[in-house]
């Protein structure tokens, strides 16, 4: 019997992302967040969570896309992991999908840039592929990264 | 809850309690001043008075009402309970029975109104009327059953009541005295109770939240004008406000905790080194929050075995400088100003100035130059710098320059400082500053580039606001950087939007109509002002601490969530300091950050002496363990028996030759006339090394250099009369074991040769 597993997905330019659903807290439209000054710049900011601190990572710039548009509020996907919960700021918010294990494939070696060190590899869904998100990378970065204009 | 459930409750409660209630009074009869058990006698009449009052049985309540009245008097000392008041009052408890029981099939109290009882309470209450008194005293036990039948219907009910009287009176006449004193050990026992640290953690968190919810609250009852919800939020804050100071103090423990361990660690540490220690504690009782009190166990400690080992002398040199021969540790704990402060003082030597000024410039901490623009106090706080040890000697409990900056990082972690203060020849004291709780904390909110930022009360001193006409000629540039001045003194001025590149709206800026808000701040002993843009208000804080994302961030020591439910950040003063340079700290973390570093590579850095052995092998020793380098002629080599000698400085050098030495297949030559093979005519090299006592001559080939290096990468030693061999200058190099080489080569037989610690 093939093993599957359950992802929350989510956009990010318009790509489809997945983290594997025992590891997502919730799941939460926009909230207020303050800037953190002298900050990496990937940490957007903290999050009051109902009386819990959460540090928000923008994932956009943690891939190293091209900074996301204001036009649209960016929703946030609660990440628990040893230290905590993490905020992933994202897009939009997808369905939860369950997925094969068989379906599963490392990234195309053709891969480079961020994303190829963020994503553990690809479910080949249906209708378009899910990037799965390496959650502890993705949230371990702030510690390497450069601060915002660091001195 | 319904009424008819109330007074369930209340039967129930009260049944209980006019059971202990018995047992009381006749427990008081055999010792009529006992206060506490008075007190819990009258305390319980009380309650069922107040409780009958509430739910209309007013006869009930009359009589427990005259019941508590006479109570009241004994309570207070003015009466003495004697027989005929415990009796009046046992009466009055089984009236109150009969009431209760009353109630519980009718729903009422009766009709019984027990006017001869209340009577006779009422009369007991004057003293005066004693001698008449004897009198109804005794008519009163009997009146209580003899009207009762009177009013006709509720008789056969209060019939009843003598038996449990009987009943009550007996048992307690059996055990009445052992069963009140079990009651007392009962309770004192139960004063105390074993809780979980979890579970106070938990209640801690909850009332941090709670107090996030009363400052929302508060925060909202400010724009509302119903007068009940802004009494009910008043009611709710004082609460909290108690709630949140008591689940602290259950968290609370006395320094003596950790103190109490001191005196043996003391006297262990003292016997080692064969010093006279007394130690003196003051202060034993002072309050720090567990978490803390953990904390800073470890960097006590080392204060205090740092005191022992190098503050205080041996007690020979105590005599000749005129002192006691017994040294003294004095440890204080007090408050002051929201914060524990902790000395820890000896009367010893204190610390040498000069020494540390020099060390500091041979370790690279400082150049020369600075060294000598440093003041006493800087200099003294050198100490605290990783890799940096004064003591001469490395003993096995300190000295190791591993210790002194791992204490400033740990008391610095949470929140606290520590300075030290030292005069030669009188003594050290180390002033360790830390917080009282690390939680929740009373801070002061400031508004700069339109976000907020607390600051802990306890770094703050005073607010001063310019205003715009002022600015102008108050602040002043000392060659571009801004300084205020404070009564007299010059303030330097830190502005929060600069330090922090925030931008300062348009609106703010506007507000403040160029006026200016500066934030006296003390960070390590030094006053900065802190220029904001909007300075809000006090409010208690709970600190929750930065995710590791965000662990570099230096100016920050946390985060809390303010009263509209948003996040603001907790300004690290002491990092906001360093960062903008009003303490020097940040050059000197960066200079002790290498020396660490290095530090960390091998212990430290030592002198070698580089020289070549057989073969033109690259050896080396530590230059500390020679006494001198000589070159002689061969010629001057003697043989004394089998031992090759020369005369030095008047006394007779034993010479051993490296290469015989180094070898064991190639003994010395015994018979052959040359000592060395090389060349006679050309002068021999000699490492002149003291071994017990006398000095002998170690001939090596050539000599290399002398060179000062970490000799880290290590690895073991492929022949013996070599300890290991090590990177010096980037070339592998052997260390040779002086002491091996002279025991192999039999130049002298006993043990103990040269310090092994040569070695690491």
């Amino acid at each position: 019997m093939a093993q599957t597993r359950q992802f929350c997905t989510f956009y990010l330019d318009k790509l489809l992302f997945g983290v594997e659903l025992q590891g997502v807290q919730e799941v939460m439209r926009y909230l207020e967040m303050t800037k953190v000054p002298l900050a990496p710049a990937v940490v957007s900011g903290l999050i009051n969570l109902r009386g819990q601190i959460v540090t928000a990572v923008d994932l956009w710039r943690r891939l190293q896309f091209e900074d996301r548009l204001a036009d649209t509020l960016p929703m946030n996907v609660v990440v628990r992991n040893e230290d905590g919960a993490v905020s992933l700021l994202v897009d939009e918010i997808g369905d939860v999908v369950e997925v094969d294990e068989s379906s599963f494939e490392r990234p195309p070696e053709t891969l480079h840039g961020k994303i190829r060190e963020m994503i553990t590899g690809v479910h080949k869904l249906e209708s378009c592929l899910m990037h799965v998100l390496d959650t502890a990378k993705a949230c371990e970065m702030a510690v390497d990264a450069e601060p915002v204009g660091s001195d | 809850m319904s009424e008819s459930d109330i007074v369930k409750d209340f039967l129930v409660e009260s049944a209980e309690n006019l059971d202990r209630l018995d047992q009381e009074l006749v427990g008081l009869e055999k010792n009529p001043t006992d206060r506490d058990m008075l007190a819990s006698v009258f305390r319980t009449i009380h309650t069922i008075k107040g409780t009958c009052g509430f739910l209309g049985f007013n006869k009930l309540e009359k009589v427990a009402h005259v019941g508590e009245s006479l109570l009241t008097l004994l309570r207070d000392g003015k009466l003495t309970l004697n027989p005929e008041i415990t009796t009046a009052l046992l009466h009055m408890v089984d009236a109150v029975r009969q009431m209760l029981s009353e109630i519980q099939s009718t729903g009422q109290d009766g009709n019984n109104e027990y006017l001869e009882l209340i009577e006779t309470l009422t009369r007991l209450q004057t003293p005066g009327a004693k001698g008449k008194k004897q009198a109804p005293a005794a008519s009163a036990p009997i009146q209580p059953t003899q009207p009762s039948p009177q009013p006709a219907p509720p008789a056969p009910e209060i019939a009843p009541p003598p038996p449990p009287k009987m009943d009550s009176q007996a048992h307690t006449e059996s055990s009445g005295q052992p069963v009140s004193a079990e009651t007392r050990s009962r309770d004192a026992a139960a004063e105390t109770i074993r809780v979980g640290v979890n579970v106070l953690d938990k209640l801690m968190t909850l009332v941090g939240e709670l107090v996030l919810a009363r400052n929302q609250l508060l925060q909202f009852s400010n724009s509302s004008e119903d007068a009940n919800f802004l009494a009910i939020s008043q009611r709710m804050n004082l609460i909290a406000t108690e709630l949140q100071e008591g689940v602290m103090k259950t968290r609370m423990q006395p320094i003596g905790n950790v103190w109490s361990q001191f005196p043996r660690t003391v006297r262990d540490v003292a016997v080692a080194l064969g010093k006279e220690v007394e130690i003196e504690m003051e202060g034993k009782e002072t309050e720090l929050d567990k978490t803390i009190i953990e904390a800073i166990k470890d960097p006590l400690t080392h204060l205090v075995r740092n005191s022992v080992d190098h503050g205080i002398e041996p007690p020979e040199a105590r005599v000749k400088a005129g002192k006691d021969r017994k040294g003294r540790l004095t440890l204080r704990a007090f408050h002051e100003g929201g914060q524990v402060n902790i000395e820890i003082s000896d009367d010893g030597s204190g610390l040498d100035v000069e020494r540390i000024r020099k060390k500091a410039v041979e370790r690279a901490v400082v150049t020369a130059e600075q060294a000598a623009r440093l003041g006493d106090r800087e200099i003294f706080n050198l100490i605290f710098l990783p890799g940096f040890s004064t003591a001469e000697k490395v003993t096995n409990v300190s000295g190791r320059g591993v210790g002194m900056d791992v204490v400033k990082t740990n008391v610095e972690k949470i929140g606290g400082s520590v300075d030290v203060q030292s005069k030669k020849g009188q003594g050290t004291t180390v002033r360790v500053k830390i917080p009282l709780t690390l939680a929740i904390i009373p801070a002061l909110v400031v508004t700069s580039g339109g976000d907020r930022f607390a600051i802990p009360q306890v770094n703050l001193t005073e607010l001063v606001r310019l205003e715009s006409d002022e600015v102008e000629k108050a602040i002043e540039l000392v060659h571009g950087s801004p300084v205020y001045r404070l009564r007299g003194r010059l303030l330097p001025l830190v502005y929060l939007n600069k330090e922090l590149r925030l931008e300062t709206d348009d609106k703010t800026k506007a507000e403040q109509d160029g006026a200016v808000n500066i934030v006296v701040l003390q960070a390590d002993e030094r006053l900065f002002g802190l220029v904001v843009d909007v300075i809000n208000d006090t409010e208690e804080i709970v600190v929750k601490p930065l995710r590791k994302q965000l662990k570099n961030v230096r100016t920050f020591a946390g985060a809390s969530i303010m009263g509209d439910g948003k996040v603001a950040l907790i300004l690290d003063v002491m990092g906001l300091a360093q960062r903008a340079s009003v303490i020097t700290e940040v050059r000197d973390r960066n200079l002790a950050e290498k020396a660490a570093e290095a530090a960390e590579r091998s212990g430290e850095k030592r002198t070698f002496l580089l020289f070549a052995g057989p073969d033109d092998a690259r050896m080396a020793v530590p230059l500390d363990t020679l006494a001198r380098l000589e070159e002689m002629p061969s010629s001057q080599v003697e043989k004394a028996g089998t031992q090759w000698v020369a005369q030095y400085r008047g006394k007779i050098l034993a010479l051993v030759n490296l290469a015989f030495a180094l070898d064991e297949r190639r003994t010395e030559p015994r018979n052959t006339k040359s000592f060395v093979s090389s060349n006679d005519a050309d002068p021999i090299q000699v490492l002149v090394c003291n071994h017990e006592g006398n000095p002998v001559g170690l001939v090596v080939e050539r000599i290399i250099d002398i060179v000062e290096d970490y000799a880290t990468v290590k690895y073991p030693a492929s022949r013996p009369g070599v300890l290991y061999s090590a990177v010096i200058q980037e070339r592998v190099t052997e260390l040779l074991d002086i002491p091996g080489i002279l025991k192999a080569a039999g130049v002298g037989k006993a043990g103990e040769l040269l310090p092994a610690e040569v070695v690491h």
